[in-house]
C-alpha cells in the first residue's frame, strides 16, 4: 500500500489518500464510496459492466497485491478493450483502480 | 558440479556472467549462458542513429568480446523452462539442467500487437527506433524528408527507457532547426500517460520544454489502430491524429518462452520480488533487467545497479543464507534535450528525481534535473563506459543504492576511479 499524502472527506468519512488520489486503506472502501469516486472520474452511475471490471480488479489485487494493467483487463476481465474505454474514458486501468479503492497500477514508470 | 544457467546475454546477463565468473568456485559451479544473437547491441545508442550522430558500428560489437576468459555462449532460441524439473529446453535440442537460473532475456518491441502498425506503411512512413533496423531505416528517411506532420508516440506502458521517446522529440526539434526546415515540421508527442514524463516531478520541472520547443502534447491517447489509408492514429475512444511520419514505440513484451513456461504476467514479464530479485514463484530462479516486472525503469542503469544486489543474493542463496541485499529501484538517466545539451535524473522506488549535483555532491560534474552541456557530454561518454567497464562488470563510480545524502559518494577509491575515468574519457572524446 502506498503512503498517505492527504485526507479527503467522502460521505462524511475522513479517508487517507495517496499522492495519486487513491485510497490508502482498502478497509475504507465500500460500494457507496466507489460511487462517489466514480462521480469524481466523470462517471455518473456505475452499471453492471463497471462492476464486472471493479470486482475483477479487486479479486486480482487480493491475489497478487497489484492493480491490473490495461492489458490484464483486456485479456482477463471478460470486457473487451473498446468497451473498457467507453466505461472508463481515457484510462480504464487507472480509473477503475481508483474507483475500486486500489493503488494506481504500476507500469507507469 | 552444480549448474548456474543465465538466459540472455544482453546488458544484464553479460554483467551477471562477469560478476559470478569471478566469484564462484570453478570446481564447484559451471556457468552456462544462452542467447540467440551473436552480437551485442548498445541500445541507448539507437536514439542517435536517425539523426546521423551514430552509425551501426557505434552500437554493435560481438558478444564474445565481453565474456570473461574464453567463456562460450550457447547460441539458440529458448524453447521452454520447466521449473518443476529445473530444466531449460532450447530450440536447438539441447536440454540444460540448472541448480540456479537467472532470467535476463529483456524485453522486445511487439509491433504486431497493434492493428495496422506493421502494415504497408511500416518502414515507409512508420518507424520505430528501438531496433537497429528501425533506427537505420529512419536515418535514411530523415535524409530525404522535407517536413510535414511528425508524430512521436508511445503505444503502451511499460516500455524500456521510458524517456527515450521524449528525447527523440527534443532531438528531432533540434535536428530540423539545424536543417533549417523546422517551420515545415509539426511535432506532436502522443502518450497514453497523463503527462509527458513518467515521473511527475520531471513534468513539473521540465514540462515547459515541450512548449518552449513548439512540441504539441496529446496525452491519455491509447492507440486502438492505425489507419494506413488516411495516415491516422485512432484511439480506443475514437480520437484521431493525422501523421505524415510516425515514429512509434510499439508495445514492449518479455520473451515468448516466458509465456510458454508459465512464468510471466500478461506482457511476459516475470513476477519478481522487487528487493531481492528472486522469482515470486520459484526460489532458485532469479530475474534481472527488463525481463522482470519490478516497478523500476526498464533501463541499463537499473540492471547495472541491480546486478550488484543480485550477485550478493546469489552468493547468499548458495550458502543457504537469507537474501539480505535489497534493491532500491535506483535508476539514473541522461535525457538528451537537443543542441548538445541534456538533463540528468536520479531516482528510486520511493524517491522522485531531485535537483542537485551528481555523482559528487556540489562538484558534479553533472547537474540533476537541469539542462547542461556537461550532461550531454556525459551521455556520449557513457558509450565508452558501457563498452569498457559496465558490461565487464567492473566497478563504476556510482553505487547501487541511491544516495539521498546530497548525493554524496564518500568512498575515496570510487571517487578517485571516477576522476581517472573522466580524464580518460575526456581524452577519448576530445572531438565532442
Amino acid at each position: 500500500m502506498s503512503n498517505a499524502a492527504a485526507e479527503k472527506i467522502i460521505l462524511g468519512k475522513t479517508l487517507a489518500i495517496d499522492a495519486d488520489g487513491n485510497l490508502v486503506n482498502m478497509a475504507d472502501w465500500n460500494e457507496e464510496i466507489a460511487g462517489e469516486l466514480a462521480k469524481e472520474e466523470g462517471i455518473a452511475e456505475l452499471n453492471g459492466q463497471h462492476w464486472q471490471v471493479i470486482n475483477f480488479m479487486r479479486k486480482v489485487y487480493s491475489e497478487t497485491g497489484d492493480s491490473s494493467s490495461i492489458r490484464k483487463l483486456t485479456k482477463e476481465s471478460g470486457v473487451d478493450t473498446k468497451t473498457l474505454y467507453a466505461l472508463f474514458p481515457k484510462g480504464p486501468a487507472k480509473k477503475a483502480a481508483r474507483i475500486a479503492g486500489l493503488p494506481k497500477p504500476k507500469g507507469c514508470i | 558440479m552444480k549448474d548456474l544457467v543465465i538466459l540472455g546475454a544482453g546488458t544484464a546477463g553479460t554483467m551477471m556472467l562477469n560478476k559470478l565468473y569471478k566469484l564462484l568456485d570453478k570446481n564447484e559451479w559451471k556457468i552456462t549462458i544462452v542467447d540467440n544473437e551473436k552480437n551485442h547491441y548498445y541500445q541507448p545508442g539507437f536514439l542517435f542513429i536517425p539523426f546521423g550522430v551514430y552509425t551501426k558500428k557505434d552500437v554493435v560489437k560481438p558478444k564474445k568480446q565481453f565474456f570473461p576468459g574464453e567463456h562460450e555462449m550457447i547460441e539458440s532460441e529458448i524453447f521452454k523452462v520447466l521449473p518443476e524439473f529445473n530444466k531449460v529446453h532450447l530450440n536447438n535440442g539441447i536440454i540444460l539442467d540448472y541448480d540456479i537460473l537467472i532470467i535476463a532475456t529483456g524485453s522486445r518491441t511487439a509491433p504486431e500487437e497493434t492493428e495496422g502498425l506493421k502494415d504497408k506503411l511500416w518502414y515507409k512512413d512508420i518507424f520505430d527506433f528501438y531496433t537497429l533496423e528501425g533506427a537505420l531505416a529512419l536515418a535514411e528517411k530523415f535524409k530525404k524528408w522535407n517536413g510535414g506532420k511528425l508524430v512521436v508516440n508511445i503505444t503502451e506502458m511499460p516500455i524500456k527507457c521510458p524517456v527515450a521517446p521524449l528525447e527523440f522529440a527534443f532531438l528531432a526539434d533540434a535536428f530540423f532547426e539545424d536543417k533549417r526546415i523546422r517551420e515545415k515540421v509539426q511535432i506532436t508527442y502522443v502518450t497514453p500517460l497523463a503527462e509527458a514524463f513518467t515521473k511527475h516531478k520531471c513534468s513539473e520541472v521540465l514540462g515547459h520544454f515541450l512548449d518552449d520547443k513548439g512540441i504539441e502534447l496529446e496525452a491519455e491517447f491509447n492507440i486502438a489502430r492505425i489507419d494506413n489509408e488516411n495516415k491516422k492514429l485512432i484511439s480506443w475512444d475514437e480520437r484521431e491524429i493525422d501523421f505524415d511520419l510516425l515514429v512509434t514505440v510499439p508495445v514492449n513484451k518479455g520473451a515468448d518462452y516466458i509465456e510458454a513456461s508459465g512464468l510471466g504476467d500478461e506482457l511476459n514479464f516475470v513476477p519478481t520480488d522487487k528487493h531481492t530479485l528472486q522469482s515470486l514463484q520459484h526460489k532458485n530462479i532469479f530475474v534481472i533487467g527488463d525481463a522482470s516486472n519490478i516497478p523500476a525503469s526498464k533501463a541499463g542503469s537499473v540492471a547495472h545497479f541491480a546486478s550488484e544486489i543480485l550477485t550478493e543474493n546469489i552468493l547468499s542463496y548458495i550458502n543457504a543464507m537469507p537474501l539480505a541485499a535489497k534493491f532500491d529501484g535506483h535508476a539514473n538517466c541522461f535525457i538528451e534535450s537537443g543542441h548538445g545539451r541534456a538533463f540528468l535524473i536520479d531516482f528510486n522506488y520511493d524517491v522522485e528525481p531531485l535537483p542537485g549535483k551528481f555523482p559528487l555532491a556540489h562538484l558534479g560534474p553533472f547537474s540533476l534535473l537541469k539542462e547542461s552541456r556537461t550532461n550531454h557530454i556525459g551521455k556520449l561518454m557513457f558509450k565508452w563506459t558501457y563498452w569498457n567497464l559496465l558490461l565487464k562488470g567492473k566497478e563504476l563510480p556510482v553505487g547501487s543504492a541511491m544516495s539521498l545524502d546530497g548525493k554524496i559518494l564518500d568512498n575515496q577509491q570510487i571517487k578517485e576511479q571516477f576522476i581517472t575515468d573522466t580524464q580518460q574519457i575526456q581524452k577519448l572524446s576530445g572531438g565532442i
